[in-house]
């Protein structure tokens, strides 16, 4: 009978052992030495073989540190990377198609989890701050730097010196930049642009006859107040003359669907002052909010303006919805991420070649928060706004393999074929990507691909930029915004009194968190902007 | 004879044990939680005493939010039940292509709630969907579906009619097949007309599944936070806010996880009072019915 115990316990230890193994699933971190590379130096790359979606470009592969001939002699067999990105398509598809690559050359196992954008954020915070290995490397939005940078591994100095990243525009460097050490791999860089129709715009006769009904020029308007007064007298009318009404804007307006990022857009150059420094969003010292003063109340006004000039449903169009009205061209013009004006570039889009990139509209004068008056001024303020970015985990396991994984996705060859292909959501980074002969071998107008290159380079010398509030907490407080810009959308509360909503939540958010702790991420915030 | 009872309630182990695991533990931990300031940057389970109710009870949003889901789900409900009713009527006796037709009025149901929502918000979507084209043929205006208060709790109350009616069918067909006989009979020789005998004999005979219908589909319905998620996001405004798409926001994507707690709690206890009453208004309207 203490025979049979024993043989039992001993049964239930190997299965208790057993279990724990699987349920851990971490295998050993070995460091193998390197194999013979799979790739010849400048090897033709393809993503054909992958899918008949991709396609048929190919490119050279780029020699260095993380191109395919030095990643394929890494020997990561036996060895599994776990990865957590966004949905497929954007920036999931990507993930997914580098990880099937990264297994063919390494003999890596790579397990990429896609979740959608509104639990991102959770599924990635939860386990980091519980100091759980979940995943080694991480996609997700640049702006919730503050949240994630304590959990994040620096990168390290050997892929800090590789040449793709020396090649990665000091925007970008900077906001994957965290108390003086780069925590973020930059993979993706995004701004808001305008977007217009050029063929309507351009057109010589609609140009005499917007003459005759306003009295004004018609171009690519420099000021919001231009882009309302273009975007209302095209409403409505039949620009394509195919018997249907064409619409002057399209924005993003669904609540919970990247608003705050579009009404950032239209506030930044009421509320950006280029002789005034210490932040927009939040007084630095004192931490008061700043979102309910008249720079930003203008801007709202302006917004609920602009809803005469939406297409129909307009206002509860997502990101995805205003990519097909401009990328279709219902709509004559547009702002926010490069996706519209890649879609309508699009080899079978009907308004291909014919539109044109411009910096955001600005103002005729700037709202001065030290003196509280309006400067009559012409002012100017790029919006960087978020894009994706990735890192690994402090608790990564094989963080040389997180590593190897990110320097392969953002190879040259890999970077330079993900830029063709819209939904992948991978935007110009690197000083390379400004390139007007690259965007013409991908088949685009002369004109377009230098528009494109222009305005895209032209917001990195800009020195009155505006950057996302990048501080812990983001997501409540994008969050308080959206919800106090679509009550004033829809007429739910005016615009001053929205916001003033929106500062008393901000207060209990920054209250919440501390307003040490938020002024001190703030601060790095506030030294982008005033570069 | 008591060592065979052990035995046998050995057997329960297994399912207290699940009980235990995935409702009492995490109650007892949604409470512990709903006293804790657990937020996005402070993960710690603190003590703060009662400031997330206090907050909880000056949020206009989350009353709001209640209110709002009374009116769609008792409006949802009450319009699943009464076509639900009517279409186990259609198939309960001889009808050409029964069979067929039971299968097919079950389809709406067995689509995952996100994609049936999504294929909706095509549907009402204000430039390319095809009901404001429909509208427009018939000379009538369009209807800003998904922008506008009102239409936009139309538009969800549809999908969700749309989605859950067949569930209602299900159970009442059900209950239909179960009548027994012997009440129709006694009708039909009496001479009453089908009118009198649905409002006489089905109807009072139909009472406990009913109630029972309803009652499934209130505790669902007031769940109802995938539809929003897609059709309208909350929007315009919070016009179409419920209270699990709140929760959702505040705990989920904001991570505001001692709030949430303290929000969900308060939801769940409302929602056991509120039907409870209802169920037991409910009985007794049917009884008083069945009895008259």
């Amino acid at each position: 009978m203490r025979n049979g115990s024993y043989k039992g316990l001993v049964a239930a230890a190997i299965v208790v052992a057993l279990t724990a193994t699987a349920c851990t699933g971490q295998d050993p971190v070995e460091n193998k030495p390197d194999k013979p590379a799979l790739f010849k130096p400048g090897s033709e790359i393809s993503y054909s073989k992958y899918s008949k979606n991709y396609p048929k470009t190919k490119v050279k592969d780029v020699p260095g540190p993380c191109s395919y001939e030095s990643i394929s002699r890494k020997d990561y067999s036996g060895q599994t990377l776990k990865i957590i990105s966004h949905a497929i398509p954007v920036i999931g598809e990507p993930t997914q198609l580098h990880a099937e690559q990264f297994e063919e050359i390494t003999g890596a196992n790579v397990e990429v989890i896609n979740v959608p954008f509104g639990e991102l954020h959770q599924k990635i915070l939860t386990p980091l701050q519980a100091g759980q290995p979940a995943y080694d490397v991480m996609f997700y939005p640049s702006l919730w730097i503050g949240d994630m940078a304590p959990h994040l591994a620096p990168v390290p100095k050997k892929y800090l010196d590789t040449p793709g990243m020396k090649d990665v525009t000091k925007a970008y460097m900077d906001v994957a930049t965290w108390d003086g050490k780069v925590v973020q791999y930059p993979v993706d860089g995004d701004r808001h642009y305008l977007k217009v129709r050029t063929d309507v715009l351009e057109d010589p006769k609609r140009q005499a006859a917007y003459k005759a009904a306003t009295g004004k020029d018609l171009r690519t308007p420099r000021t919001w107040t231009e882009y309302q007064e273009i975007a209302a007298y095209f409403s409505g009318k039949d620009v394509d003359g195919d018997g249907k009404p064409n619409f002057g804007s399209a924005e993003v307006t669904k609540r919970d669907d990247l608003t705050f990022s579009a009404f950032i857009s239209r506030a930044a150059p009421y509320v950006k002052h280029p002789d005034v420094e210490g932040g927009l969003f939040f007084d630095l010292e004192s931490m008061k909010p700043l979102i309910n003063t008249p720079g930003f109340v203008r801007a709202l006004e302006d917004m609920v303006k602009a809803k005469s000039t939406w297409a129909p449903g307009g206002a509860n169009f997502g990101l995805g919805d205003e990519i097909l009205s401009f990328g279709g061209g219902q709509s004559v013009m547009s702002y926010s991420w490069d996706d519209a004006f890649i879609q309508a570039q699009q080899p079978d889009g009907t308004i291909r070649n014919k539109i044109g990139a411009a910096e955001l509209p600005g103002s005729d004068e700037v709202y001065n928060r030290t003196t509280k008056a309006w400067d009559k001024k012409p002012n100017q303020a790029p919006y960087f706004t978020w894009g994706w970015t990735s890192a690994v985990a402090k608790a990564a396991r094989n963080q040389n393999m997180a590593f190897d994984y990110l320097c392969f996705f953002s190879n040259e060859a890999n970077t330079a074929l993900d830029l063709t292909i819209g939904r992948f959501g991978v935007n110009p980074y690197r000083k390379a990507h400004f390139d007007a002969d690259f965007w013409e071998q991908q088949g685009w107008d002369k004109d377009v691909a230098e528009s494109y290159v222009r305005t895209l380079s032209g917001m990195e010398s800009s020195t009155n930029r505006v950057f996302d509030l990048r501080v812990p907490g983001v997501n409540g407080y994008m969050s308080a915004l959206a919800n106090g810009v679509a009550a004033a959308l829809a007429g739910q509360k005016a615009p001053q009194r929205a916001l003033d909503d929106v500062a008393a939540e901000w207060e209990r958010i920054t209250d919440q968190i501390g307003k040490d702790k938020v002024r001190s991420a703030y601060r790095h915030v506030v030294a982008l902007e005033d570069n | 004879m008591e060592a065979l009872r052990r035995h046998k309630s050995m057997f329960l182990l297994p399912g207290l044990l699940t009980l235990a695991l995935i409702i009492i533990f995490p109650l007892l931990f949604t409470i512990r939680v709903s006293f804790s300031g657990w937020n996005v940057s402070n993960p710690q389970l603190d003590f703060i005493g009662g400031a997330n109710y206090a907050t909880m009870l000056h949020d206009s949003r989350f009353w709001a939010s209640i209110m709002r889901l009374v009116l769609l789900a008792g409006g949802t409900v009450l319009i699943q039940y009464v076509i639900g009713f009517g279409m186990a009527l259609l198939v309960w006796r001889e009808a050409r292509g029964r069979r067929l037709w039971r299968v097919l009025f079950l389809v709406p149901m067995m689509t995952t709630p996100v994609v049936m929502a999504a294929i909706w918000q095509m549907i009402f979507h204000e430039s390319l969907g095809p009901v404001n084209d429909l509208l427009g043929m018939l000379g009538l205006a369009e209807v800003p579906w998904l922008t506008e208060s009102g239409p936009a709790l139309v538009a969800l109350m549809t999908v969700e009619v749309w989605q859950w009616t067949p569930f209602m069918f299900l159970l009442l067909l059900a209950g239909l097949l179960s009548l027994p006989k012997e009440p129709f009979m006694a009708a039909a020789i009496d001479g009453a007309d089908a009118w009198r005998t649905f409002r006489k004999v089905t109807f009072p005979l139909m009472a406990p599944v009913s109630v029972a219908a309803i009652i499934i589909r209130l505790i669902e319905a007031s769940k109802l936070s995938d539809s929003v998620y897609v059709l309208t996001s909350g929007g315009p405004g919070s016009s179409t806010e419920t209270p699990g798409y709140y929760l959702y926001i505040q705990g989920l994507r904001d991570q505001q996880t001692g709030y949430s707690g303290a929000m969900s709690l308060t939801y769940l206890v409302l929602m056991i009072v509120t039907l409870t009453v209802v169920a037991a208004l409910l009985a007794r309207a049917f009884k008083l019915k069945g009895d008259s």
